[in-house]
């Protein structure tokens, strides 16, 4: 009986200590996207408040599903996705093996490597942007003194070379947190592996296939994880460097999104954007933790 | 048993390895700090000679692109904004999320897996998702556009960030310390005190600079939540500077010279730490 | 000081795992009581049930004659020492040592005047405003004791306290806790999984298996008068040998059969079955004679370890079996050699096959008169 009511105790405690932060999260993120799900299945333009805001069931479903712009976003994210987080993983793993050795000016290269993290999206955005401006971007001026192109090139005025900035300012913003994610599981592997491997007479590349890639598979599964949600709901990046264009040629989904809501005041139809998007990277996300069966670090042994 | 001969080839293939690696490192290098340096020499090159003919080296220096944006640009409203909106974000979610971690971390009781992963799955909320009703729910509270009106939003990933980062580091803190002020006498209020929070304060400074970089950094709320320059956060009036005639680009660059220095100065000098949070329970080997 | 005792104590885990089984074990005023097992077998968390850093799923524990069961450790008034010492970090020597008083609440001057007197008996003086992280093992080690000390608990408990020290800080350190056992005269409660730390610390010892306590007992009854198969195998270095037998009756008359080795052993009312015979190393002598009959086994010796004042001979016998004995230095016994090996008669033990118990321990010769073969 007093026992009961002592372990009731630490229980009571452990709920009272979490309780605020729960609540918090509860108010501003789970109450909103059940609210979310209710504008979805409503007729609610701002601009035109004299319609009021009737119940239309899943009419904006299905606009969705016959919205070509919508499909478009869909390809451009999973494009944008799929290419940047492969650079992303390959140029990762080799800057995380790379900063896990020791060598000269490897302090200088783990803080170099971390401030294009650190900065604005933003801000990296318009450090790319203006690279690859027409006119003074440096990017031209360098291609053409080493005769790549034989004059400048406008890059925004065509989707497949507005790409090429894009993608680049992603990986280059984004590979430092792969690399730190990937070196975080390389130092979980003992270093006498190596050294066993080493003396069974293991080269330098069968020890990265046998050793470092099979152990590193959590790592990896769990960046992978990581970064193709960041890439879903990519928004910032596009929004600076080609605002989705020329035309819609680059938009994303959330950027079409945010276009609805709070360009076109289409609060009922940017709503069920906005929870088809949700769906997507939550599909996801269960799909990578099922099917991969990456355990994420939530509870100890 | 290898040959002599297959053994020096097999040395010759580690050294040019070596060297491989090592050019593959320089050049990622450069890919790295390229943009920072061209940001710094275009900030400092006047409008002229940029567009005429950019060149990799500055030919003439000037300060003019600075002092305008703190002139004419009003650049300090942005970054006051910024300092008062992720600051007060930082500091409520450290004061709230230090005593969940906690109870995650320490306290033994049931539920506590299932709020672990549910705090995870917000980390991985996309923001857009919740755009539309938060912003009905701050325009019916006459919240667009003021400081509440982005903290509040804020703590969607704010609080989440700060629960999962702090719980993994307390994690780390060895338990047996606060069992042996148990021992010695003191209650749980005093062990958590006198023991466990002197030891997190690195934990709670890591967690703090990587929550602040998060709110320093946010774009899509700040720009859906606010109308003008008077309540703008850094990243909103840089992407939203306009030029009469053409854009901007010198004040820009200042701009962004100006935004990354803090940041950049905080990583440098906190690197280590900010690795260690941002890894910790982020990865289980 | 006071007593420490476990009245039926069960702890079950969450997670199913059993650490004490109806477990009653008393450290006695003033006694030093040394809990040995294998890993896993609940020691250390019987140490920490007594500490009340866990809690009992069943049972009563009691400090004195106050029953403690409910309260948490800081109202038990005991001393603990770690493993790995666990010494506050971020505070000095001396403030390590002054926290469990200033949490208490006592005065200044007794303060001072304690941790003064415990560093100065521990040689601390020197080292008082040094943090920890600027200690050596052995510093740390006596650090985590001087801080016990000073509070001047009811009881002290060790987990292992010397696990982290070198071989030669242990045995050191093994002697230091000895002096301060008898100086202090206090009741202590202490961990390990070394049998020899048990044996030359304890004044008694408890034996736990999977949670159910085996026997407790002096080291000298535990050495010579183990309750079962398990302890008497536990206890001792190198471990006893065991064979594998069956126990006949012929009226009077009562034979152990081994697969080599046949031989008279005393009756005992539940004599009958399948059974263990055990003889210690240092009582199987190696000959190298022919010599057969009572008593005898043949094989070839697999493996010598000289010690130095003794070789230590790891025996194949035809059945597959092995046997350890403990032999002089000379003369030198080389692997591959076919030796016979003499079981002498004193000290033998017969155990249950299948309990474990041990039925009976007795020496050679036997009387009534033995039975021939």
């Amino acid at each position: 009986m007093k026992k009961i009511s002592r372990l009731g105790n630490e229980a009571r405690l452990g709920w009272t200590l979490v309780a605020p932060a729960l609540i918090v999260i509860g108010l501003i993120a789970i109450f909103p996207l059940g609210w979310t799900v209710w504008e979805s299945l409503h007729l609610h333009e701002l601009r035109m408040p004299w319609l009021g805001q009737p119940f239309i069931g899943l009419a904006n479903y299905v606009e969705i599903a016959n919205d070509p712009r919508f499909w478009g976003a869909l390809g451009h994210t999973a494009f944008f996705t799929v290419v940047s987080i492969s650079l992303e993983l390959l140029i990762g793993l080799f800057l995380a093996l790379a900063m896990n050795r020791v060598f000269r000016g490897r302090g200088f290269v783990r803080a170099a490597v971390l401030v294009p993290w650190a900065i604005p999206t933003v801000v990296a955005a318009l450090l790319w942007r203006f690279i690859f401006e027409s006119e003074g971007g440096i990017a031209n001026a360098l291609l053409v003194d080493a005769h790549i192109l034989r004059q400048p090139m406008v890059w925004f005025i065509e989707a497949a070379t507005a790409w090429v900035p894009v993608i680049l300012a992603d990986v280059w913003k984004t590979t430092p947190f792969v690399a730190l994610l990937l070196l975080a599981g390389l130092q979980n592997i003992d270093l006498s592996l190596y050294e066993a491997a080493a003396v069974d007479g293991a080269n330098a590349w069968w020890q990265l296939r046998h050793i470092t890639l099979p152990l590193l598979k959590p790592a990896i599964l769990v960046t992978l994880i990581f970064r193709t949600l960041d890439g879903f709901r990519v928004f910032d990046l596009i929004y600076v460097l080609t605002g989705g264009g020329p035309g819609t040629s680059t938009e994303p989904v959330a950027l079409y999104t945010f276009n609805a809501l709070l360009q076109n005041l289409r609060f009922g139809y940017g709503s069920a954007l906005s929870v088809v998007i949700f769906a997507i990277t939550f599909g996801l996300a269960l799909l990578y933790v099922r099917g991969l069966g990456v355990r994420l670090g939530g509870d100890e042994a | 048993m290898e040959s002599g001969a297959s053994r020096v080839a097999q040395r010759g293939q580690f050294r040019a390895g070596k060297w491989i690696f090592a050019g593959a490192l320089v050049v990622l290098m450069l890919f790295t700090l390229f943009p920072f340096y061209w940001a710094i020499v275009a900030s400092l090159t006047p409008d002229a000679a940029l567009f005429r003919n950019p060149s990799l080296w500055p030919h003439q220096i000037i300060g003019d692109h600075y002092r305008a944006l703190f002139g004419d640009r009003d650049f300090i409203t942005p970054i006051r904004n910024s300092l008062i909106v992720a600051g007060t974000t930082t500091i409520f979610c450290l004061a709230v999320g230090t005593l969940a971690a906690y109870a995650l971390a320490r306290l033994d009781f049931k539920g506590k897996a299932p709020i672990m992963a549910f705090i995870l799955a917000v980390t991985m909320f996309p923001q857009i998702s919740i755009v539309s009703p938060l912003y009905l729910l701050l325009r019916s509270l006459h919240l667009i556009d003021t400081y509440p009106g982005l903290i509040m939003p804020y703590m969607t990933f704010a609080m989440p960030l700060t629960v999962w980062v702090l719980t993994g580091s307390i994690r780390q803190i060895p338990r047996d310390l606060e069992e042996a002020a148990h021992v010695d006498g003191a209650t749980r209020r005093q062990s958590f005190t006198k023991i466990l929070l002197p030891l997190a304060v690195p934990s709670l400074a890591t967690t703090g600079i990587l929550t602040f970089i998060y709110c320093w950094n946010e774009f899509l709320f700040a720009l859906s939540f606010t109308l003008g320059p008077e309540r703008q956060t850094v990243p909103v009036a840089i992407a939203l500077f306009r030029g009469q005639y053409q854009v901007p680009w010198g004040e820009i660059l200042a701009a962004a010279v100006v935004a990354t220095a803090p940041v950049a100065a905080m990583v440098l000098f906190f690197q280590r730490r900010i690795v260690q949070g941002l890894t910790a329970g982020a990865v289980k080997g | 000081m006071a007593r420490i005792a476990l009245e039926h104590v069960d702890k079950t885990y969450p997670n199913g795992y059993v650490a004490a089984r109806d477990l009653s074990l008393e450290a006695m005023d003033g006694e030093l009581l040394v809990l040995v097992g294998p890993s896993g077998s609940g020691k250390s968390t019987v140490l920490r049930l007594m500490a009340g850093l866990e809690r009992v799923s069943d049972g009563v524990i009691r400090i004195g004659e106050r029953d403690v069961t409910d309260l948490p450790p800081q109202q038990r008034d005991i001393a603990m020492v770690f493993q790995n010492y666990a010494l506050y970090p971020h505070m000095t020597v001396r403030e390590n040592l002054a926290f469990g008083l200033n949490i208490r609440k006592q005065p200044r001057a007794l303060i001072d005047e304690r941790v003064g007197a415990v560093a100065a008996s521990l040689g601390l003086d020197a080292l008082l405003d040094r943090k920890p992280a600027q200690l050596s093992g052995g510093q740390r080690q006596r650090v985590a004791l001087g801080r016990a000390i000073v509070r001047e608990p009811l009881a002290f408990l060790f987990d292992e306290p010397l696990s982290n020290l070198d071989a030669q800080l242990r045995v050191e350190t093994r002697v230091e806790l000895s002096r301060l056992h008898r100086k202090l005269g206090a009741t202590m409660v202490y961990v390990t999984h070394d049998q020899s730390e048990a044996l030359t610390l304890g004044d008694r010892i408890a034996v736990l298996k999977e949670g159910v306590l085996q026997q407790v007992a002096t080291p000298m009854e535990l050495y010579d008068q183990p309750a079962n198969k398990f302890v008497a195998g536990f206890i001792g270095s190198p471990a006893m040998n065991f064979f594998k037998g069956v126990l006949t009756r012929d009226g009077d008359a009562c034979e152990f059969r081994g697969v080599d080795l046949v031989t008279p052993v005393p009756c005992e009312p539940t004599s009958g079955g399948a059974v263990f015979l055990g003889v210690r190393p240092q009582h199987l002598e190696i000959t190298s004679d022919n010599a057969t009959g009572e008593g005898t086994l043949k094989g070839e010796v697999g493996v010598v370890e000289p010690m130095g004042n003794e070789q230590i001979v790891y025996v194949t016998l035809p059945g597959g079996e092995r046997a350890v004995a403990i032999a002089p230095v000379r003369p030198r016994i080389t692997a591959g050699e076919r030796v016979t090996i003499r079981v002498r008669p004193e000290g033998l033990h017969l155990f249950d096959a299948i309990s474990g118990r041990r039925i009976t321990r007795f020496d050679w010769p036997l009387t009534p008169k033995r039975s021939g073969h």
